[in-house]
């Protein structure tokens, strides 16, 4: 077992009620531990706390309980030490995609020749060489979340946080992204938490896929998913890959008949 | 027939635009020179332009015209340089904004114009009294809708400048700034047509030059021909206050059209 990187100690979240309507708990209190370089999914029907928990872990939200370490210290807020790519296409629409890789970079105060080594490198992992000068307008909705990708991981940060990056995408291309994020992980080893509602995405890209129950979320199962690295698409049909997307489909199913029946 | 929403051509857009100001002088012109107008209250248009010709080069209404320019261009930046600044400071920091927000609202609907006989008695009829007649006809408008674009920023835009590393004053000046830039621009040359109605009515009030000046000695001698050209004039310069406007705010953000 490797060093803990990331300890989450009964973080639960009740929000507010809007107008005097009763308080909304999106998250029962949620233990979890991740460990360095590994990759972990997390899997639930929507509603279910996992943006509230990632949120939490990015430092843009308050736990109402229980507390957030990374690497022994306490999370008091954002920091670039957690890169977080959104749903939503979040690159800034005013600075091209280079500056936007360049970022984080530029806000460290790192110079320019070698912010600019830092960003080539990064635009050709996410192959987007020939975009550089681009706005992010011009781009279609998966080279945004390549770009980024690209400058959440050119801040280096200690652990990559994911809410359903891909959620916005057409299937081809979620599929060629599931592939180049999980080769740059196969290649670099960065720790990610990655939150997602599609089974085949969560056991595909992970080396862990925690499960949560519907609202109030709380884990219902942490499976270990031991398919062999590299990955390739092809293995999304191997017998092995459809007994664990068997399991989790039930799984789901379950949680997602009890989140429509509370309605 | 044209469906709702369904764009022009350029050139078909040109003709059109051309033509609303062709199909006006027409009926002006039958109008006045047809004798359904009388001469006293409306010049026709021919007299209109020979009028002009005489104030433009008889009567130095040139340097009318760069006087009233140089007013609200002063007046106009002055009140720019307090407003933007405070406009984001009032959208980034709620405190700031609970502050300042009620005055401000307040001070925005009092007209301008009521001030000027206020202003007079402070700072004579000179420049100064000019100036602030815009600066205060200005000043609260730009303050408040650079605080609304700027407290409307796209939330996810600034928590994902957090999670690179920004730190608050980092998120002020790299973010909100210019993902607002644009907007502010616009705010400005809105605020800037408005700027030209402070200033004419100044010059009507209390002046001894400007463009206002002279429509209001026009009307003692009861020369329609000139006003009209004066309030002409006003036209074409707001025009081409607006088109330089735009022209600019395209090449300072190509990213909004991109
Ligand atoms: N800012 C908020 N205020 C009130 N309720 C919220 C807020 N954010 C999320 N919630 C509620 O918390 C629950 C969990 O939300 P979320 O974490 O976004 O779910 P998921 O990402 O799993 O779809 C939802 O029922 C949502 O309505
Ligand atoms: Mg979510």
């Amino acid at each position: 077992m490797t060093r803990t990187i990331l300890t989450i100690e009964n973080v639960s979240r009740t929000f507010p009620g809007v107008r005097g309507g009763a308080p909304v708990r999106a998250l029962e209190p949620t233990s979890l531990e991740v460990a360095q370089n590994d990759f972990i999914t997390i899997l639930g029907p929507s509603g279910c706390g996992k943006s509230t928990l990632l949120r939490i872990v990015a430092g843009l939200d308050r736990p109402s309980g229980g507390r957030v370490l990374l690497d022994g210290r306490e999370i008091k807020g954002p920091g670039a030490d957690r890169g977080m790519v959104f749903q939503s296409y979040t690159l800034f629409p005013w600075l091209t995609i280079a500056e936007n890789i360049a970022y984080g970079l530029r806000e460290k105060g790192i110079p320019k020749s070698e912010r600019r080594d830092i960003v080539a490198s990064y635009t050709d992992k996410v192959g987007l060489r020939g975009f550089e000068h681009h706005y992010p307008k011009q781009l279609s909705g998966g080279m945004q979340q390549r770009t980024a990708i690209a400058r959440a991981l050119a801040n280096d940060p200690a652990i990559l946080l994911l809410d359903e990056p891909f959620g916005a995408l057409d299937n081809q291309t979620r599929a060629l992204m599931q592939e180049l994020l999980l080769g740059i992980w196969e290649r670099e080893r960065k720790t990610v938490l990655f939150v997602t509602h599609d089974i085949e995405e969560a056991i595909f890209l992970a080396s862990r896929v925690i499960v949560m129950t519907a609202r109030p979320g709380r884990i219902k199962a942490d499976i270990p998913v031991e398919l062999p690295h590299p990955r390739h698409y092809t293995m999304k049909t191997s017998p092995e890959f459809s007994q664990l997307k068997a399991q989790l489909t039930e799984e789901i199913r379950a949680e997602a008949l009890q989140a429509d029946g509370a309605h | 027939m044209h469906r709702p929403l369904e764009p022009v051509s350029y050139s078909t857009r040109i003709v059109l635009g051309i033509s609303f100001f062709v199909l006006f002088f027409a009926a002006w012109s039958i109008a006045t020179l047809g004798g359904y107008v009388s001469r006293t209250f409306l010049a026709d248009p021919i007299t209109m332009l020979h009028d002009g010709w005489m104030l433009l080069t008889r009567f130095g209404f040139l340097s009318d015209i760069g006087i009233t320019v140089w007013r609200v261009v002063g007046g106009f930046v002055i009140a720019a340089a307090v407003a933007v600044p405070l406009g984001v400071l009032m959208g980034a920091y709620k405190p700031i904004e609970a502050f300042l927000e009620p005055f401000v609202s307040f001070a925005r609907y009092l007209p301008a114009s009521a001030f000027i006989p206020l202003l007079i008695l402070w700072a004579g009829i000179g420049e100064m009294q000019k100036l602030l007649v815009i600066f205060i006809g200005s000043v609260f408008q730009i303050i408040l809708m650079v605080a609304v674009a700027v407290g409307n920023t796209r939330r996810d835009l600034v928590e994902a400048a957090y999670t690179l590393g920004s730190s608050d004053r980092g998120i002020v000046n790299r973010v909100l700034i210019p993902a607002n830039a644009p907007d502010i621009a616009e705010i400005l040359r809105l605020v800037l047509g408005w700027a030209w109605t402070y200033v004419i009515v100044a010059e009507l009030i209390g002046s001894s030059a400007g463009i206002g000046h002279m429509i209001i000695d026009s009307q003692a001698l009861m020369a329609t021909g000139q006003m009209i050209f004066g309030i002409i004039v006003i036209g074409i310069i707001g025009l081409i206050s607006d088109f330089l406007f735009k022209a600019c705010n395209r090449k300072l953000f190509p990213w909004k059209l991109a």
